[in-house]
């Protein structure tokens, strides 16, 4: 049983008479404990294959299994329970809310869960510890630089445990420095057994996958795993 | 996900943009200010006219000329009839017809402009019997009431409330002075004692004569306005309010008691029209004062509006971290309930401060025994209206938050 099984998807935009196939008949599984990097020229779909995984869109047509069960028919709420328990989510443009410190925007997905504080902070403090920020817990996260706040997201990500990581385009926003720590990060967790599937144009950012998806006109046009992996560890980026 | 967190959210929500949350509830505190004040001095001004009804004491009874009003109209009539008669005074006097009777007064009253040399003043005159007085517990400070003499020959003589007597003359004594009133010259043989605003008039602002006097040369009138019946004692009320029906209806030749020309009441008959009255004035200014209300919550739904497109992002990432479409909806539906709250708690207490600056205007303007009143039911109705005003405006804006997809928070500014 894969974690994630999409059977035909396909996503069709309609804007007046004119009618885009952002993602047309696709057909994938991944696998529990994969990095998976979908890849492709704007426009290809890859962002959009991205929001149906992630349960934020859903497809015109198709099937998708997540942990076998197929959320493209579930109702809304229900869908919200899934992306809250089992999905965490990493953004180019980071989204965390600027007026709240950098420990509520971590506890963010725990309220929605229903855990109670004082839980909540020590699972918060749990995480941000792990991404290097536990003397910028109290910040306004409008303070923070765009690496931190990119690691902030990420910790947000994990604070439920989900069963997979979708990140889109999360170095996009970053210097290559920053860039650099954040994939660290994401290399370290698929380490420890995360499945994290990865949206990108940069082809090195897409090496630090496992295996590459290269999506042109919403199919899939190459699936393969990475021979030479990028390593921000090997490479010398990261001390 | 709890209350206490969505609380805590909205809170945040309303609280990050300050002037704006401030300038919106302007309308709700507003509307809810008036409503208070208007309730509040309502409150006072029933109490106050109340109070004075009840100074007469539970034993007496009133005859007002007219049908018992059923319409704003039919009480317009009522005040212009002329049933009430000399002649059935005098029925009612008899022993026989009214047993419990000590005492009745006949009175009349209406509006005069009396001058002392070069001054000139509109005061209210009230002729009734000898007993006016006594029924009134009013008391005489200098001279003498008029008599039942000067009643039967309808002598020009005046006994003053007290702060005419002071406003015209001052210290000086004033007995045997001569007052005129339309053209008239009234000779003064008395002052009344200092009462405050009593029962119907203020009578240290009136001017008291024989009835007689007042019907024939100011007035021309040959009718009473009122009769007051005083009985031994209350327990005979309804005993005697029926002798008292049953003797005009003999005196009047009327036979169906639908076609009276004339309505007993008693004390608590009056307190009760003086409070059904206000109750009405009350009610009428509030729901005028309530339009206030219905343009300030457009105004909340408008600024909610405005803040859930703005805030599309939030919501966006919101529900992509979990949140259901029930969270968002709570979100802001408390946000516009906090605001509408805050703006009730707000016009509650400037209401509040308002009714209380105006009562201490009125306390030495209008009437000593007017006191400030804020009834609980105000309080309580000012924040029921703006939490009710913040879920009916919040619902439609809170609603469409609530809509938006998940999508929108991968969507780049």
């Amino acid at each position: 049983m894969s974690l994630i099984e999409v059977k035909n998807l396909t996503k069709i935009y309609r804007e007046g008479d004119v009618e885009t196939r952002a993602v047309d008949e696709i057909n994938l599984k991944i696998e529990k404990g994969e990095f998976v990097a979908i890849i492709g020229p704007s426009g290809s779909g890859k962002s959009t294959l991205l929001q149906i995984l992630g349960g934020l869109d859903r497809p015109t047509s198709g099937e998708y299994l997540f942990d076998d069960k197929d959320i493209s028919r579930l109702p809304d709420n229900e869908v919200a329970h899934i992306r809250n328990r089992q999905m965490g989510f990493v953004f180019q443009a980071f989204n965390l809310l600027p007026r709240l410190t950098v420990i509520e925007n971590v506890k963010l997905p725990l309220i929605y869960r229903g855990v109670d504080e004082p839980e909540r902070t020590v699972i918060a403090r749990k995480m941000i510890e792990l991404v290097g920020l536990q003397d910028r817990e109290n910040y306004k996260s409008v303070k923070l630089s765009g690496g931190q706040k990119q690691r902030v997201a990420i910790a947000r990500a994990l604070v439920n445990s989900p069963k997979v990581i979708f990140a889109d385009e999360p170095t996009g926003s970053l210097d290559s420095k920053s860039g650099e720590v954040v994939l660290k990060y994401l290399e370290e967790l698929n380490g420890e057994g995360n499945t994290i599937v990865m949206v990108t144009h940069e082809s090195y950012v897409a090496k630090t996958a496992k295996r590459i998806i290269m999506l042109r006109d919403g199919k899939i046009e190459s699936d393969e795993p990475v021979s030479e992996r990028h390593s921000a560890f090997k490479d010398g980026l990261i001390k | 996900m709890f209350i206490r967190d969505i609380f805590t959210m909205s809170v945040k929500g309303v609280s990050i943009q300050k002037s704006r949350s401030a300038l919106t509830i302007l309308g709700i505190v507003i509307g809810i200010a008036s409503v208070i004040l208007i309730m509040s001095l309502g409150s006072s001004a029933q109490s106050l006219i109340v109070s004075q009804v009840e100074s007469l004491g539970p034993a007496n009874i009133f005859i007002l000329p007219g049908r018992e009003p059923t319409s704003v109209q039919d009480f317009a009539g009522s005040l212009l009839s002329d049933s009430l008669r000399e002649r059935d005074v005098a029925e009612l006097k008899k022993k026989e017809n009214v047993p419990h009777m000590v005492r009745i007064v006949p009175f009349v009253f209406g509006p005069a402009v009396m001058s002392y040399e070069s001054e000139v003043r509109s005061e209210t005159v009230i002729g009734g019997t000898s007993e006016l007085a006594s029924t009134f517990n009013l008391t005489v400070g200098t001279g003498d009431f008029y008599t039942d003499d000067d009643v039967l020959q309808k002598n020009q003589v005046v006994v003053l409330g007290s702060k005419i007597a002071t406003d015209l003359f001052g210290t000086q004594d004033i007995i045997g002075h001569r007052v005129h009133i339309k053209d008239r010259s009234f000779r003064v043989i008395g002052v009344m004692d200092s009462k405050g605003q009593g029962s119907f008039a203020d009578f240290d602002q009136s001017v008291l004569m024989p009835y007689s006097t007042a019907q024939q040369y100011l007035l021309g009138i040959r009718y009473f306005h009122r009769i007051i019946i005083e009985i031994d004692s209350a327990n005979y009320i309804n005993d005697s309010i029926a002798d008292i029906q049953d003797t005009l209806r003999t005196t009047h030749n009327i036979k169906d008691p639908s076609k009276d020309d004339f309505n007993v009441k008693t004390q608590a008959d009056l307190v009760k029209t003086v409070g059904s009255i206000t109750t009405v004035l009350t009610t009428l200014l509030s729901a005028v004062a309530a339009i206030s209300l219905l343009v300030g919550g457009i105004g909340i739904m408008n600024i909610m509006l405005v803040s859930v497109t703005e805030r599309t992002r939030e919501i966006g990432l919101r529900k992509a971290l979990g949140a259901t479409n029930r969270d968002v909806l709570l979100q802001f539906l408390l946000e516009a309930v906090i605001l509408t709250l805050a703006g009730g708690v707000i016009g509650i207490i400037i209401g509040a401060g308002g009714s209380l600056l105006a009562s201490i205007a009125f306390k030495s303007l209008v009437s000593s025994s007017w006191n400030f009143s804020l009834p609980f039911s105000a309080i309580l109705l000012g924040c029921g209206v703006s939490v009710i005003i913040g879920i009916i405006f919040g619902i439609y804006p809170a609603r469409s938050a609530a809509k938006k997809s998940p999508m929108e928070a991968l969507r780049y500014e």
